[in-house]
This record gives C-alpha cells, structure tokens and sequence, in this order.
C-alpha cells in the first residue's frame, strides 16, 4: 500500500500540486487521471523520487519514503517497477538484456536462473523470439510489453505506469491495459497508472484518482465516475464527441 | 557570476555522485571494457592520421622556415620532436578527442536524461551518474595516455617520412635531431597533461548531457557546449600547468 499525505510540490514559483492526499491499494489497479498538464506525472514521479516534494509525506506500507537518505530510498527502489510513458528501454541493450538489467544489477542469480526469468518474463507479456533484438527493431506495443516484462523482473511490490497506452492503437491499448491489471492481481502488487484514457478508465479503473490544475478533485472507482456531480470530471470524461452523443442518448 | 558558481556547485555535486561506491563492481569493470573500445580503440585511427600529417607539415614549415646555414639540419628533427611531445600530442590532439567524444558522451548521455533511460536507472534504485560516467571517467584516464604515446611516435614517424621524402633533412639528420638534447620529462609532462584533459573532457561533456532538459534540440545544444566548455577548460589548464609543471 502507498499513502500520500498533503503533498505539495512547486517548481519555482510554479504550484504544480497542492495538498494532495491520497491512498492506492495492493492487488488493484489504481489510476490517476487528469488533463495533459494536471499534475499527474509529476504526482507519479514524485512519489516514485524523482522530484524531491516540498512538503506532506510519502508511505510505501510502513515506511516514510520521502524522509529517507539516498541508501534508504535504493532499497524501496529495489521494489519499484516502472513503465514509462516512452518505455525508456537501454538503446544499447536487447530486449533480454533490457529485462536481464535488473537482475544483473541486483541478484546473484546464476546465468541459466537469469536466462530463464528473462524467458519467463518475455513470455508473461507474450514477446516470443524477441530476445535478441534491439528497441529501435520493436513496435510502440512491443516497446512497452518489454518495459513492462523489465519492470517485474524483480518481482516488484509496487508497480508504477506513466501513460502506458499513450501512443498505441486501441486494441493493443487495451491488451496492455489487460496485461497490467492480470500482473496487479496476480502478484498483489500496488500499481498505480497515470492516464488520460477514457478506455483505460472504464476497462481497469477499480480506484480512480482526478487531478486538476494541481488539486486532488474526485476519488472513486470506474461505476461512479459516470454519475458524479463534479463538473470539472465530467467535461473530462464527457471531452470527446462519442461519449457526449451516448450521455445525451441515455 | 552566480551562474557560474551554480554550475560549478552542480558539477562537483555530480562528481560527488559519480565517485561514491558503485553498486556491482563486476558490472562496472564490464562498462569500463565497453567505453575503452568505444571512447578509446575508436579514436586510435583518426588520432593516428591526424599525427601523422601534423608531424609532418611541423617538420616542412620548420624545415623552410629556418633554412640559414647558421642552423644545423638536425635541428628540424628536435623541433618536430619538441612541438609534437609538448604541445601537439597532449593539447592538441586533447582538442581533437573534445571534439569527438566529448559531443559523443555528452550526446548519449542527454538522450538518455531525455527519452527518461535516466529516470528508469534512478528508479531501480541505480545511482545513474556513478553507473554512466565513472567508466567512461576510469576508460579515458586509462586509454589517453596510450593515444598520446602513439601520438607521439606516429607523429614524429610522419615528420621523418616528409622531411626525407621532400628533401628538406638527411635520415641521419632527422634521427640525430630527434635524440639531441632529450629530456625525458617532457614525456611525464605531456602525459600529466593528457590525465588532466582526459578527465576535463569526459567530465565536463557527461555534465552538459546528464542535466539537459527537453528534447533533442537540447541535446544537441549540449553537445556543442560540451565541445566548447571542455576545449576552452583544455586550454585553461594547458597554461596552469606548463607554469606548474616547466617552471
């Protein structure tokens, strides 16, 4: 589990979060949602370290993260798999050197135990006779099927997605989305998905975060999103013209 | 002025990180063979041609430059030797590999900050600058040397081939020159200097690449700051330490 207690984080003179208070369960797939420039990744990277926060407090289960020094905050890392927006796959590495990344760097496993989680990973996000490819040769969707099999290497507790579907056609947007929510349950991990994907939303969405302008505005899961009172989460979800047209219709 | 200082603080909290303890040892001995084929066996060839004709143009300008029977001919071959040991082979060639790894290094590593390859090492939990920089620091450090070593020998080789070839000095000549009045120093003094520029080149270029912001207009800006920063930090210190150094 991570909580997030009245985080606040500015970059200069800019507010970009404010007061944010939020908890994200194990074992479902917990999504942020909110306009390009809400705040979103930032409250993502934030909570993952990257941007050290102004005030408020981050949990990963017991432990206050964010007032950890850079040893400390390496074990949680340790525990973290994240995909991200673009994948950000080593450009010199192959796939299964990519996926063998983390366990190079952090286990003692012998080579065949490496060759055989790498296999095993791959084939959990169905990449078959990839292995010795390198990114620039892959698909948007095989780039992030990789990233994601890179990411549960270690068997993390706790999974973090930026925009994962950004960029895919809508069925493979959908696969990846399944994909994610199978790994969450399977593995009880805590995941927490950035998107601005109304299908995301409605096909995995079982605890939904709205960000606007920097303020936590709507928590609730996927059946309450279409019949809230909050206009600001309406005009998002109700943005594009098919959902508008069947919100009229009904 | 307080730019400046912000940088230099930025810089040496980068090296901060780059010299604590690395993670895995063997992971980083592995990186370090790598940046010495890419960073170091890369550069032997055009470090070599280079040398070659740098040699041999100092050896025909000193040659037309100093024709007075008051001069023995052999002095041209202790010319060619002296500006290719002191200058040539350390800052010159220093120049040259500012211009060729330093915008590689500072180019790899700003498309790795902007296509976040950075932030997937930082959520690991990888100390990123330690594990992208240290073994391109510790290859450079390691290989420069052996490049200035080379330099020397190849240039002096090409000044022996031209001046011969055009006439200008005697083998005999060129040979008794070259061994005339050697001070074996010079030889410590250039390769002090090529540590030095190692260091500034890799270094200063890593630093522009690790804190780029933006896409890849500003990785190419970067590049050409890493050039331009490390050949004008090369320069600088050529100064620093000749006085330290030959005083």
């Amino acid at each position: 589990m991570i909580r997030v207690n009245n985080l606040n984080k500015s970059f200069g003179d800019a507010r970009v979060l404010t007061d944010i208070t939020v908890t994200f369960e194990p074992g479902i797939t917990n999504l942020i949602i909110g306009r390009s420039g809400s705040g979103k990744t930032v409250l993502l990277k934030s909570i993952v370290g990257l941007h050290d926060i102004d005030s408020g407090e981050i949990w990963y289960d017991d432990v206050l993260f964010n007032k950890l020094d850079f040893e400390g905050k390496k074990k949680i890392r340790r525990e973290i798999g994240m995909l991200f927006q673009g994948s950000a796959l080593f450009d010199s590495l192959t796939v299964e050197q990519n996926v063998r990344f983390p366990l190079d760097m952090f286990t003692e496993m012998t080579q065949e135990e490496k060759i055989d989680r790498v296999n095993f990973c791959l084939k959990r996000v169905n990449i078959i006779n990839a292995n010795k490819l390198f990114p620039s040769e892959l698909s948007g969707g095989m780039k992030k099927r990789v990233a994601i099999a890179r990411a549960i290497s270690l068997n993390p507790k706790y999974l973090f997605c930026d925009e994962p579907n950004s960029g895919l056609d809508p069925i493979t947007a959908i696969l990846i989305d399944e994909l994610i929510k199978e790994i969450t349950e399977e593995y009880q991990m805590t995941t927490i998905i950035n998107t601005h994907d109304m299908n995301s939303v409605m096909k995995i969405g079982e605890k939904i975060v709205f960000i606007h302008e920097g303020l936590k505005c709507w928590e609730g899961s996927k059946n309450e999103i279409l019949n809230t009172d909050c206009s600001t989460l309406n005009d998002f979800v109700f943005a594009n013209a098919l959902a508008k047209k069947l919100k009229s219709g009904s | 002025m307080l730019r400046i200082l912000e940088e230099l603080g930025r810089y040496f909290l980068l090296l901060k990180k780059v010299f604590s303890k690395p993670e895995k040892p063997s992971i980083y001995y592995k990186q370090t063979m790598q940046e010495l084929v890419y960073l170091g066996l890369n550069s032997v060839i055009i470090v070599a041609i280079i040398s070659f004709f740098m040699g041999a143009v100092i050896t025909l300008q000193t040659a037309y430059n100093t024709e007075n029977p008051i001069y023995p001919t052999y002095l041209i071959g202790l010319g060619c030797r002296d500006s290719i040991i002191l200058e040539f082979s350390s800052t010159i060639v220093a120049l040259i590999l500012a211009g060729k790894v330093g915008s590689n290094i500072a180019s790899e590593i700003g498309t790795m900050r902007v296509t976040e390859q950075i932030d997937a090492l930082e959520t690991m939990g990888v100390n990123s600058a330690s594990y992208l920089i240290l073994p391109k620091i510790i290859a450079t450090l390691l290989f420069n040397p052996f490049l200035t070593l080379m330099s020397i020998i190849i240039g002096i080789l090409g000044g022996w081939i031209a001046g011969t070839s055009a006439g200008v000095i005697t083998s005999e000549d060129f040979i008794y020159g070259i061994q005339y009045a050697f001070i074996p120093y010079y030889i410590t003094y250039s390769l002090i200097k090529t540590l030095f520029f190692a260091f500034i080149i890799t270094s200063v270029s890593a630093y522009q690449g690790y804190y780029v912001e933006g896409g890849s207009l500003e990785v190419g800006r970067a590049s050409t700051k890493a050039v331009v920063r490390s050949s004008l930090l090369i320069l600088l210190f050529n100064v620093i330490l000749t006085q330290l150094l030959l005083s």
